[in-house]
């Protein structure tokens, strides 16, 4: 067990490391995001009575589309030099690996919500940044890095990785979009977290299922 | 789990029965709906194929999951078979409780398309499975393509129920004005008929399964033949 | 008991109706080093990641001191090292880093004299702090070699070191090797290298369309005599 969690950190710490030298992951998802809230901005600007009203949908989308573009890379990595080869030869079960993985890139999505979130508040006039919405965010974080990790092993291995990856993952991720986007409205409307319990329910309960299947099948995705 | 030519007989026989059957209560014997226009009583007999045909797609799904588990499992290409057969019918399936659906929400609710709950969700569903088979054909090697399509089925089904949970809780914002249930409420003669067409499409899909399955596992054959003779020279 | 460390016996491998290897069937003592010989395509990578537990076979069954490699995959990790074409390592960690790394997944406490030590073995010592991007094919293989021998694997599995390297680079690869299978450590390398392969190893097997054609020891054949007969047999095989 000690051994399991060595690895997994390690993984991380390895991750966290390379991405901090060469900002692959964090540079195309900050652009990106920023992109598509000046493209949201003039898509809304004149025809909805309250660029407010869209915020929640904004965030979320957002939030998926750079994701998706960060994910994307998380394999790459390790598939180009091989390197995934060598995380194999550890002496534990693989599972670990993922684990590693999954927390960089939960981690490296949640930076790229912190560089959105106040752009929304400045850019739609907003107040987002609550303890609320921070945990509804982080929920849903952890959902779409929960599958986005393993779908990325899956699709590192295909023809047209690139784009079949948001193909594969959106549809199973609808329900983290549909709650998140809920929740966040709810949330401006004034209401509390207990108001929204189901949805925080329905989030912790995608998160959960979708652990725990990753983490039996992850190494039918890795072996040969 | 490979069905013999024999067995595909009686079901064919068994189907095109049930089928028949089928045809013949919806249409003549169920008895028409009261309190009805005259177009929406013969909107309303579309029930006896879209409920089915929705039934038999969440059926086809169901197989394509357990026979991805037991793929994953215990291995066994012919798994692989099934459940690649079971999501080509769930999708078939799909598309017809969609279509069917949609055409009796015209008369029914005055338009072909409502976010509703379960119209939504089949669509995400005939997404989801669309995807399954775009990342079955972006593999060469045939195990890690039944790898990574049995992974994905699992994750694909168990998505469904939570995403129609969070569909149906998203709606009871916005008032509920049209529902489903309003519509269906089944007098004893609508009953029998509905019984009867679901049995006759879950015989269907029983049916075209096995058929399905028998071919596909016959052209590996032919294929495994073809390179033990290509190899002897 | 018996001196038979790794154990084959009838492996197969296909993927999908490619068929790579056909039931294989050899046995290789401890503390002894095999050279495999075979054109591209022999199957011969594919038989040492299987023996890496990287790949799972289709049928048949090897052994590593007795112990099924199915049956407990983690514990057969640890006292394997595995060099392949791809160095398996990362471009963006230093030299220093890498090794920091693979340590950490191996769980060594003494890393750091051993880190030093290896690197200093390879020749990469003055190099330690510089990233691997930086480095030329002959000290990416190097540090590969390091980076399997790091947790002092008694079985060393090799696929081709050799490949892309300058006489130079290939040189010192040769000296290492030699070094490395002189001691305790059991070691099967691949190579298209028929030279090489005979000085290097104690026994020379030749592998082509996934069947094993020939086994001898070293000593009793010259490069003369073995160069015929790999043509020969890699001709039939190669069809």
């Amino acid at each position: 067990m000690k051994a399991y969690f060595r690895v997994a950190w390690a993984v991380l710490w390895k991750d966290l490391r390379v991405e901090w030298r060469t900002k692959d992951m964090f540079t195309s998802m900050a652009v990106f995001a920023v992109l598509a809230l000046l493209i949201f901005n003039f898509a809304f600007e004149l025809r909805v009575p309250d660029k407010r009203m869209v915020v929640p949908g904004v965030l979320w989308v957002t939030v998926a589309f750079a994701g998706v573009l960060g994910l994307g890379r998380a394999f790459i990595t390790e598939k180009d030099r091989g390197s995934l080869s060598g995380l194999l030869l550890a002496p534990v079960d693989r599972s670990a690996i993922y684990f590693g993985k999954m927390v960089a890139n939960l981690i490296f999505i949640l930076v790229v919500e912190a560089l959105i979130l106040p752009l929304i508040t400045v850019f739609f006039n907003v107040p987002l940044i609550t303890l609320p919405l921070l945990l509804i965010l982080l929920l849903g974080t952890i959902g779409f890095a929960a599958v986005g990790t393993i779908f990325s092993a899956l699709t590192v291995n295909t023809r047209a990785r690139e784009v079949l990856l948001p193909i594969l993952l959106f549809p199973v991720l609808l329900p983290v979009l549909v709650a998140g986007i809920r929740a966040t409205i709810g949330l401006l409307e004034g209401d509390t977290l207990n108001d929204l319990a189901n949805w925080v329910q329905l989030l912790l309960f995608f998160d959960l299922l979708f652990l725990i299947v990753a983490y039996l099948t992850f190494d039918y995705v890795v072996e040969e | 789990m490979i069905p013999s030519r024999r067995t595909l007989n009686i079901l064919n026989v068994l189907a095109l029965a049930g089928m028949l059957v089928a045809i013949y209560m919806a249409m003549i014997q169920a008895p028409f709906a009261i309190n009805l226009t005259e177009t929406d009583r013969w909107a309303q007999r579309i029930i006896y194929f879209h409920v089915p045909s929705a039934w038999s797609s969440m059926l086809s799904f169901l197989i394509t999951f357990i026979a991805s588990i037991i793929y994953l499992a215990r291995g066994g290409q012919k798994w692989d078979i099934i459940a690649r057969s079971s999501a080509e019918l769930g999708i078939f399936f799909t598309v017809a409780a969609i279509v069917s659906g949609s055409i009796w929400a015209r008369p029914a609710w005055n338009t072909w398309w409502t976010w509703d709950p379960r119209l939504t969700t089949y669509t995400i569903v005939l997404l989801l499975y669309i995807a399954y088979f775009m990342l079955r054909n972006a593999m060469d090697d045939p195990s890690r393509r039944a790898r990574f399509a049995a992974v994905y089925g699992i994750f694909a089904f168990l998505s469904v129920p939570i995403t129609f949970m969070s569909i149906r809780w998203w709606n009871t914002i916005h008032p509920v004005i049209m529902s489903p249930e309003a519509d269906f409420g089944l007098g004893p003669g609508m009953t029998r008929a509905f019984i009867t067409t679901n049995i006759a499409f879950t015989l269907l899909y029983f049916t075209l399964l096995a058929n399905s399955v028998r071919l596909a596992w016959t052209v590996e054959r032919v294929a495994a033949l073809r390179e033990r003779i290509l190899q002897v020279h | 008991m018996t001196s038979v460390l790794i154990r084959v016996q009838g492996l197969q491998k296909s993927f999908g109706r490619h068929r790579v290897l056909r039931n294989l069937n050899f046995d290789i003592e401890a503390g002894t080093s095999v050279a495999l010989l075979g054109p591209n395509g022999a199957g011969k990578t594919t038989l040492l990641r299987i023996l890496a537990t990287l790949s799972r076979p289709t049928a048949g069954r090897v052994t590593i001191a007795g112990v099924d490699i199915g049956a407990n995959p983690e514990g057969i990790r640890q006292y394997i090292g595995l060099v392949t074409h791809a160095p398996l390592l990362y471009d963006d960690l230093n030299a220093m880093e890498n090794l920091e790394f693979f340590a950490r997944l191996y769980g060594l406490s003494d890393a750091e004299e051993r880190i030093r030590d290896l690197l200093t073995r390879v020749g990469l010592y003055h190099r330690r702090k510089d990233r691997v991007r930086t480095f030329s094919r002959g000290m990416v293989q190097r540090l590969a070699i390091a980076r399997a021998l790091l947790h002092d694997p008694p079985i060393l599995l090799l696929d081709e070191p050799d490949t892309g390297l300058d006489p130079q680079a290939a040189e010192m690869m040769n000296d290492l090797l030699k070094e490395l299978s002189g001691g305790e450590r059991t070691i099967l390398m691949t190579t298209h290298h028929l030279e090489r392969g005979l000085e290097v190893a104690d026994r020379v097997t030749i592998l082509s369309g996934g069947r094993l054609v020939f086994d001898a020891p070293a000593s009793g054949i010259s490069y003369g005599e073995l160069r015929p007969l790999y043509d020969e047999y890699v001709g039939v095989g190669a069809i």
